[in-house]
Parts: structure tokens; C-alpha cells; sequence
């Protein structure tokens, strides 16, 4: 049986931070998945997660489905030097609440072709989404940074793990 | 290479149906919680509650969509008593094709950090007719003790049940 949800590495913060780094991944998986369980200290019930990669450049677009507890919408984005993941608790809900985040980076390692990511984000004080992301770039993924979309601060105990998933 | 991934339990109901499915003694070894869920009822929700807390301290947001149109609700659109659990819909009922049966899964992130515990929950209620569901959730529930059980029953009804070979799998995730 192949292994499935193998850590790769977690990080859960100290101290504040405005980003999370996964650096030198492995290419010895099919695919990864991401697990965020985070505050953000921007101020509103909720606040946004952007990523990059090693893939550098306005090659990122992202598509989502939301909502917010009383309408469903859909928007997106394109040409964007950075991806959307979802939405995590921001600096209005109670300290210790907590929103996460569950993406899934597809066939991350191969050199052929571009790279999607379906993610969904989940806010109960807020809303709940899916995303779907596409990279422009054929590179393999070797790095992940996840970031506080605005522009602050995700809070101390926050945890970001990233798993590999073996296809065989 | 460790495989993370691990069965804690797993529940199929027998002949008979069944009120509740519960997981209790949950180990505190694991850094998450997976739950998925095959399931038929008679109600198109479950009410999902932890550690048998059955106060005001849930709250939840839904996304859904039927095949004609896309909607958002949450606790507040229902009122009390959806505060006191985590709504998870939806369920293939009684009242659909035969033999079909929902599937949904739940993640819970740090169930054992002394934080509140959010969940991500998703569902499909698949139906041959002109109307079929699917749900998106964000969960919150205030608790700050680890999770030890989890309660699954059937929303309102005069016998709320779960049918017979509808199944419940609670897997334990580990970051190290």
C-alpha cells in the first residue's frame, strides 16, 4: 500500500508572522497537501491566504466559489504574481478561534505540463469557499510560501503541515 | 516513510437502523481528524456534536448548491437550537432513490490544541430526480479541550435514524 499524508515538514508559529515557508520539497510524491489551522490579525472577521512557488511571475490565476451565510458568489483572479488558497479566521473573531484551510496541490513534480491547486477555506464566523488555482509554469514545485492576504500578520500558534501523497 | 493516515474506527449500522453513531475514547496520538461518512437517514442533516457538549457553542456557514441554483445560510438563518451542534448536510433520505447513500467528510485540524476547533465539512446527497444536493461548511466549535467523542444523529424527526449499512470511518492524521 502506498504511503498517504506523509509530513514533509510543520511549522506552527512562535511568533507572529506575515509568511510560511516549504522549502527544498521533495519531488518524491504525486501530491501534496497543504493543512493551515490559523488566525490572521488583519482586521476583520476574516482575512485571505495567498501562495507562491518557485514559479515566479504574473502566472497565477484563481477562480472561487463562496458563501458568506446568506448568498453564494463567485469572482476571480488572473495574470497575479501569487495564487488564493481560501480564508482564515481574522483579527475581529475571539483570539483563540481558529479557520483552516485544506489545498491540494496536483501533481506537483512533474516538468511537462502546468500546475493546479483545488483548495477549500472554512471561516464559520464568516464564510466557507472552494478555490481552484492554476500556475503558468512547467517547473517542478520546490517551494511553497503561504502568506496573510492582508498584508498583516498570521497570529503566534497558528500551524501550516505539508503532506505528500504517493499515487503508487 | 510513516504512513499518517490511520483508521481509528469505523462503524457500518446494522439491520435496524441506528439513533446515533458515536466514536468515543478518541486517542489524543494524532494531530487531526478525518471523518468520512456514507450515509443514509431520515432527515437531510446531521447534527454533529463533540465531546457531548450540547450547549450554545457551535456555529457553521453553508454553501449549497441543487442543480438549479447556489445558495448560503448559517446557524443564525435557523436559530436556536442549530447553535448547539455542527449542521451536516446533506444526507440522502428516506425519500430518495433507493439504495442510494450520501457520502461527506469532515476535517478537524489540532483537535487536541486548547483553541477553538474549526472543521471543514463537504457533502453530496446524489438523487435520480430533478433535484440533488451538495453542501460546503465551515464548522466552529468554542470548545478548547481536546476532542475525545464525536455524536452523529440525524436532525429533527419522530425517529431520527440511520439506515442500515450507512458506515462511519474516523481516521487520525499525524504531522510527525
Amino acid at each position: 500500500m502506498p504511503s498517504t499524508y506523509t509530513p514533509i515538514a510543520t511549522t506552527t508559529l512562535g511568533s507572529a508572522a506575515s509568511s510560511v515557508t516549504f522549502s527544498s520539497i521533495s519531488g518524491a510524491y504525486t501530491d501534496l497537501i497543504l493543512i493551515i489551522s490559523a488566525r490572521g490579525t488583519t482586521s476583520a472577521s476574516s482575512t485571505s491566504v495567498y501562495f507562491t512557488t518557485n514559479i515566479t511571475g504574473s502566472n497565477y490565476s484563481s477562480t472561487w466559489l463562496v458563501g458568506n451565510g446568506s448568498a453564494a458568489a463567485s469572482s476571480r483572479y488572473s495574470n497575479l504574481g501569487q495564487g488564493y488558497l481560501g480564508y482564515i479566521a481574522g483579527g475581529t473573531t475571539a483570539s483563540d478561534s481558529r479557520g483552516n484551510i485544506i489545498a491540494h496541490f496536483m501533481n506537483y513534480s512533474n516538468t511537462t505540463t502546468n500546475k493546479t491547486v483545488i483548495s477549500r477555506g472554512n471561516v464559520a464566523e464568516a464564510e466557507t469557499a472552494a478555490y481552484v488555482s492554476l500556475i503558468r509554469g512547467t517547473s517542478a514545485l520546490t517551494s511553497i510560501t503561504v502568506g496573510e492576504g492582508g498584508g498583516n500578520n498570521f497570529v503566534a500558534g497558528s500551524t501550516f503541515t505539508l503532506y505528500g501523497i504517493k499515487g503508487a | 516513510m510513516p504512513n499518517t493516515f490511520v483508521k481509528i474506527a469505523s462503524i457500518t449500522v446494522g439491520a435496524g437502523g441506528a439513533a446515533s453513531i458515536d466514536f468515543t475514547n478518541i486517542p489524543s496520538t494524532y494531530t487531526d481528524l478525518c471523518l468520512k461518512l456514507s450515509t443514509r437517514t431520515n432527515n437531510t442533516g446531521l447534527r454533529v456534536r463533540f465531546n457531548s457538549d450540547s450547549g450554545a457553542n457551535y456555529s457553521w456557514r453553508r454553501l449549497l448548491a441543487n442543480g438549479a441554483g447556489s445558495f448560503s445560510d448559517s446557524n443564525t438563518t435557523f436559530g436556536s437550537p442549530y447553535n448547539t451542534f455542527l449542521y451536516f448536510s446533506m444526507q440522502d433520505t428516506t425519500s430518495d432513490t433507493a439504495n442510494t447513500f450520501s457520502n461527506g467528510e469532515m476535517y478537524v485540524p489540532n483537535y487536541t490544541v486548547s483553541t477553538q476547533k474549526s472543521a471543514s465539512l463537504d457533502s453530496v446527497a446524489e438523487n435520480n430526480a430533478t433535484t440533488a444536493y451538495m453542501a460546503m461548511q465551515s464548522g466552529l466549535w468554542t470548545g478548547t479541550a481536546a476532542i475525545t467523542s464525536i455524536a452523529l444523529t440525524p436532525d429533527t424527526g419522530t425517529s431520527p435514524s440511520f439506515a442500515q449499512y450507512s458506515t462511519a470511518t474516523l481516521y487520525g492524521i499525524k504531522n510527525s
